[in-house]
């Protein structure tokens, strides 16, 4: 425990030192090997600390939070601290690969534009894409496990449209909802859609025959079973959807705005950034998007957990 | 406690005028499988009176489970005549005049154990006060007082299939079909379930299929105890069940419980002989 704690301290400390002397001019660009030998010793140092820090079991719960949250940010943390010691230390072209350190300055320094990119791409296209398309899949799903013909129907279609490129399929809805929003939106409905309907499907059937027939038993209606036996059931399912489409929409609202949008949004940002190979600028959109991204998601199973409690995968 | 409305008092009326809860004959199901047919019920006569406590018992495979299901509307026979309260088991059915325990519990594990004894309640729209209320007596009566709060996967499967009794018995059916449902419960939990079943069946004089492995229990609790064979499913037998209707446990031990026990067994065997 105490020698572990030790450990991180001291690459702590090493990590720290060496991110003050790769900056410093003479050695920036133009590390020498004692340099790299060094890091190269942090690095064993620090899987060592690592793997003994997963592999502590405390006692208190508060304590195994800390240690499980400590883990992965330990492990993230340095690989951070290589990318910019590497990029730094051996004078990478910005062009090629921006420091860490040069891309959270851009990013703090544009923080209005990116703000802007994020209204439009995120708050607009995305959400508003992402609750149509989900909510739509959702209710002919259940109108597909009604119709047989429609079920029949409507699921290769799926899995047609599923195969469809969004590059494809933007520059039609921008044709279709103009450049604004509303196009990116249509295309996030479009790549929704169908995991949503398919799951849900697949989640309607989920429910035991011995669960039906405790219904039948009961005399219970259509509607009476979907709401308290099949719905209920099918949880797991839409919420694996709801998962799926919540980096399915980003992505497909990024790539969509390639194709043709007013002057702002994350997409546009980085074809235009690209295109003025301002690689840091780039580089703050993707770590938005990463971001916006990993809450989404987050956001999401959190709500699954609450509502799929009973499932086998989250009892306690 | 009764249900007001057209669950069971169309099946009471029915049975007053002198039908019988069950009537059965020649009944015949086939299932066809891959393997060819299945002949889980072969030509199958039974008719059962208001009242009256009857036990199923039979080698595994024998069509126990298939008779109840096929009574509960849950299994289309392939021939013969069946009626239940004097209708068809759909019209049964569709009129809630049974209440079903499952060989497997078949709790919901979304819902509490209260809630789960609540649902037959909330589907029959009786009012929220007496749906807490009615849950409680029947989950005290199964000795699951303070689990109301749990989820089903939080008990052992003892408790839960006692919990499936006790949302059978929520709604108070005049007829009560229960496939195995002590089959799961260690000896003690299981006399106290026997007495406790015998009590309520003498103080509401429902009427009570109940499919059992044991013997003794067939014996204590039934007036008429039906030995069935397998492949093809038949009734091998049907053996009265005369003891006094008032029973404490104790009856086991006396010699006509053992003579009717005897009997049973003597049943059972000729039934797996005929098999081999
Ligand atoms: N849905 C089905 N499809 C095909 N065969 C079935 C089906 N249900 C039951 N059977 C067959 O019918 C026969 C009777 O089954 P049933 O479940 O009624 O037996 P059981 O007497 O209840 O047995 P146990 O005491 O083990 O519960 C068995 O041979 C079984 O394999
Ligand atoms: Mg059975």
């Amino acid at each position: 425990m105490t020698a572990t704690l030790l450990l991180l301290a001291a690459v702590f400390a090493g990590a720290a030192a060496a991110l003050g002397h790769v900056h410093r001019p003479g050695v920036a660009g133009e590390a020498g090997l004692a340099f790299w030998l060094a890091t190269a010793g942090l690095w064993l140092l620090a899987t060592v600390a690592v793997s003994r820090l997963a592999r502590l079991e405390p006692r208190a719960p508060a304590a195994r939070r800390v240690v499980d949250a400590a883990v992965p940010l330990a492990f993230g943390a340095f690989l951070f601290f290589l990318w910019e010691v590497i990029v730094v230390g051996a004078g990478v072209p910005a062009v090629l690969m921006p420091a860490p350190s040069a891309i959270a300055a851009k990013f703090v320094a544009s923080l209005p534009t990116l703000g802007a990119d994020f209204v439009q791409t995120f708050v607009k296209s995305v959400l508003s894409g992402y609750a149509i398309g989900c909510t739509a899949g959702f209710l002919t799903a259940i109108v597909a496990d009604r119709v047989p013909f429609l079920k029949r129907g409507l699921l290769p279609l799926g899995n047609f449209v599923s195969a469809l490129p969004v590059v494809g399929i933007a520059p039609i809805m921008v044709m279709w909802f103009g450049f604004d929003w509303p196009s990116k939106a249509a295309v996030v409905v479009v790549m929704t859609f169908f995991p949503m309907l398919v799951n849900t499907v697949a989640g309607l059937s989920a429910a035991g025959p011995l669960e039906r027939d405790l219904m039948r038993s009961y005399a219970a209606g259509y509607w009476t079973t979907l709401l308290k036996l099949r719905l209920p059931a099918a949880l797991p399912f839409v919420f694996n959807a709801l998962k799926i489409n919540s980096t399915l929409a980003l992505i497909g609202a990024i790539v969509a705005e390639f194709f043709g949008t007013p002057v702002v949004g994350m997409g546009f940002r980085i074809s235009i950034e690209v295109a003025r190979l301002a690689l840091d600028m780039v580089w703050a959109e993707i770590a938005l998007a990463a971001i916006a991204g990993s809450l989404f998601y987050a956001l999401v199973a959190l709500a699954e957990r609450g509502a799929t409690f009973w499932h086998p995968s989250y009892r306690q | 406690m009764r249900i007001e409305g057209s669950a069971g008092t169309g099946g009471m009326a029915a049975t007053s005028n002198g039908v019988q809860v069950i009537d059965i004959a020649g009944l015949t199901l086939t299932f066809d499988t891959a393997d060819g047919p299945v002949y889980a019920l072969s030509n199958v006569d039974l008719t059962i009176s208001e009242g009256e406590f009857v036990s199923f018992i039979g080698p595994s495979g024998c069509g126990k489970t298939t008779l109840l299901r096929v009574i509960a509307d849950l299994e289309r026979p392939t021939g013969g005549h069946i009626r239940v309260n004097g209708v068809s088991p759909e019209e049964a059915r569709l009129r809630r005049d049974y209440g079903y325990v499952f060989q497997s519990p078949a709790l919901y594990p979304w819902r509490t154990i209260e809630k789960n004894v609540m649902l037959p309640l909330e589907i029959f729209g009786l009012p929220k006060a007496e749906r807490r209320e009615r849950a409680r007596t029947f989950l005290e009566l199964v000795n699951l007082k303070g689990f109301e709060r749990k989820f089903p996967w939080q008990l052992s499967g003892g408790m839960q299939q006692r919990a499936s009794i006790a949302r059978a018995l929520s709604f108070d059916p005049r007829l009560l079909l229960m496939d195995e449902p002590f089959g799961a419960l260690d000896e003690i939990v299981r006399d106290h379930l026997n007495e406790q079943l015998l009590r309520l069946w003498g103080k509401t004089g429902k009427t009570v299929l109940f499919v059992t492995h044991s013997i003794p229990e067939a014996v204590f609790l039934s007036t008429k105890i039906v030995v069935m064979s397998p492949r093809p499913g038949r009734i091998i037998d049907v053996i009265d069940c005369d003891l006094p209707r008032e029973r404490t446990l104790d009856i086991r031990e006396t010699p006509a419980f053992l003579a009717i026990a005897h009997r049973v067994r003597d049943g059972l065997r000729a039934g797996h002989s005929y098999e081999d």
